[in-house]
């Protein structure tokens, strides 16, 4: 088993005191919540390899940071047999008017050395408009097998000085990975970087394994698995691999967990006698407290990010709709109210929406609404879309396609809260319920 | 679940392959078997036999859309389960609850969970030791019809009492 490689990429320093960052309403912004956007034509020449042995590297990491904006939808690449000016050195002074010249609006440049396996990155934005660099450059070092880090980082810096918003690119996507018909699936759990590189396998296909979450740290996750014949829950240390059944629970059905911000406690329901409800607990296993008391089905909990309220749902009204409730319990309200079945809410990261997936008319659809049930608004359809999960920005959202009939298998799919951008996520195989890690440190 | 079931399904011979294609569908392999018994017209099926249960008594009831409460045919044929049951008291049971593919996954394992619950509780009702039964959701994991029409759907909307020799723990 591959263990999973926690690493430090360290920002160094700021390269240069040059100009501020420009304005928030300065030219090279782009507004991620406005419908309709033209891409904004960037500029990625290959990054200088300033020793001959780090020349691919230069290459591969212009091309990961290259694939990291284009894949937004915010950014058109300017191809390089376009560009006028050759940026053979990093501190050489940028010609504006070349790079004007061809349409840029954002340069890219950077510089790649590797010294003793050790890889440094620095970068530096402009904007081309303005004739001035966005932001300082950037230096990241690390050991050389982190370089699509380091190139994610530079991306998410490119990302996050033009569009305002976090970034998310370097961080990484827990799924479920499958194989074979319908009906005698393989069901593996699997990680990999969010853009479908580094896969790797943590568990064998021996047991159904369901639905991944991370703690909010990372180095944990949480997974149903019918190891023992029940689904039941189960903590697994990212770093060494190993796993153990969530504790405190007796020879019951449990699933559906889910970690509070705080890392330390867990939301899940539990199935007594057949009726489901939800329960928290240390992730311990002390401290059981059944938070719902009905006959009907609760499931799908999820914290809001101040950990002060549960959004769940609930079909006590006669259909699955969503709920949310204060975090130790008590009574629930309604936020959900549009036609059909809502299920599987989660709370964006960054508090403003809740994720959910709909089913109306036999179609599935991924959707957003505010915390408060307003502005309801579906950002997908198909025969069955479900099960979102929040970019670290709260910005994008990644969730199962599957497709009908007999033949039918789910992919990752990933689409942003506006509904652009609709993309499917390459996996290696087929691949479900996908859980998008925090940002990386 | 201290004694775990072993998974020996006492069918004779030819009849074997009416369990499921990981080698028993039972605790420790979670293969949610319900496969179609495939039987010899006559030969060997007892009425205490595994296979006589699974296909002249029948081993499943089937659901509405998102119900789980039982039909009167259910109802009949839960009853028979339930008389097999008392005269054959070498077996236990596991109740598997199913959905079809056509809801969300956490709420399809509630869903099983209510239908493997109803049915448990209906044998019980009828004198099953409780201790004999125990219930287990699949949710829509373990289909067995493939297509994505309701001629399938029917048939994946099924609580499954699945035979096991020995007393459970």
């Amino acid at each position: 088993m591959i263990l999973l490689r926690v690493l430090t990429l360290t920002m160094i320093f700021g390269l240069a005191n040059v100009s501020p960052v420009v304005a928030q309403n300065g030219p090279l912004r782009i507004e991620i919540t406005e419908g309709v956007i033209e891409p904004l034509p960037i500029a990625v020449p290959s990054f200088v390899a300033e020793k001959p042995i780090a020349r691919d590297m230069a290459e591969n990491i212009s091309r990961v940071i290259v694939n990291d904006l284009l894949g937004t939808g915010f950014f058109r690449e300017i191809p390089r047999a376009a560009h006028i000016a050759r940026v053979t050195d990093f501190d050489s002074t940028v010609r504006y008017a070349d790079w004007k010249a061809i349409n840029a609006e954002a340069l890219v440049t950077g510089a790649v050395s590797i010294s003793d396996g050790r890889l440094t990155v620095k970068f530096r934005l402009f904007d081309i408009f303005s004739g001035v660099p966005l932001g300082e450059g950037l230096q990241f070092a690390g050991p050389e097998s982190a370089w699509r880090r380091m190139a994610h980082k530079v991306a998410d810096a490119v990302y996050s000085r033009i569009t305002g918003e976090g970034g998310y690119f370097d961080s990484r996507v827990a799924f479920v990975s499958e194989a074979g018909p319908k009906n005698a699936r393989r069901k593996r759990l699997a990680i990999m970087d969010y853009d479908g590189a580094n896969v790797q396998y943590l568990t064998d296909s021996r047991s159904i394994v369901l639905a991944p979450r991370f703690s909010p740290d990372g180095n944990r996750m949480l997974y149903t698995s019918y190891e023992t014949g029940l689904p039941r829950i189960y903590v697994l240390d990212m770093a060494s691999v190993k796993r153990r059944v969530l504790r405190g629970t007796a020879e019951t059905m449990t699933f559906a967990p889910r970690f509070a911000p705080d890392g330390n406690t867990v939301v899940f329901s539990l199935s007594q006698d057949g009726n489901t409800d939800i329960y928290r607990m240390q992730v311990d296993g002390s401290d059981l407290k059944r938070l719902t008391r009905t006959p009907s089905i609760e499931t799908a909990p999820s914290f809001s990010p101040d950990g002060r309220r549960i959004v769940f749902e609930s079909d006590r009204s006669g259909t699955q709709q969503l709920y949310v409730m204060p975090s130790d319990g008590g009574e629930p309200v309604r936020i959900s109210f549009g036609r059909g079945r809502y299920g599987t809410p989660v709370w964006s990261p960054r508090g403003d929406y809740i994720a959910f997936t709909k089913q109306n008319e036999r179609r599935f659809h991924i959707g957003v609404m505010r915390t408060d049930g307003s502005e309801e608004r579906l950002l997908t359809t198909s025969f069955l879309d479900e099960g979102p999960s929040w970019a670290p920005n709260g910005r994008v959202i990644m969730f199962t396609r599957e497709t009908a009939g007999e033949d039918g298998t789910p992919s990752l799919y990933s689409v942003d809260i506006s509904g652009r951008n609709l993309r499917r996520v390459e996996t290696p195989g087929s691949a479900s319920d996908p859980a998008w890690s925090p940002l990386l440190p | 679940m201290k004694t775990l079931v072993k998974t020996l399904l006492l069918i004779t011979g030819l009849v074997m392959a009416a369990c499921s294609r990981e080698g028993g569908g039972m605790f420790g392999g979670d293969s949610g078997a319900g496969y179609d018994a495939v039987l010899p017209d006559d030969g060997g099926v007892t009425p205490e036999s595994v296979a006589y249960f699974q296909s002249t008594i029948g081993d499943r009831v089937l659901f509405a859309v998102d119900q789980s409460t039982l039909s009167p045919e259910g109802r009949t044929l839960l009853a028979d389960q339930a008389d097999w049951l008392l005269q054959n008291v070498g077996y236990s049971a596991i109740v598997e609850g199913h959905a079809d593919e056509q809801g969300t996954r956490e709420y399809n394992l509630a869903l099983g969970a209510r239908r493997a619950s109803t049915v448990r509780e209906f044998l019980i009702s009828r004198g099953v030791s409780a201790a004999r039964l125990r219930s287990v959701s699949y949710g829509k994991e373990r289909p067995i019809e493939l297509c994505s029409d309701e001629i399938c759907y029917r048939q994946n909307r099924r609580a499954v009492t699945v035979l096991s020799a020995g007393l459970s723990g």
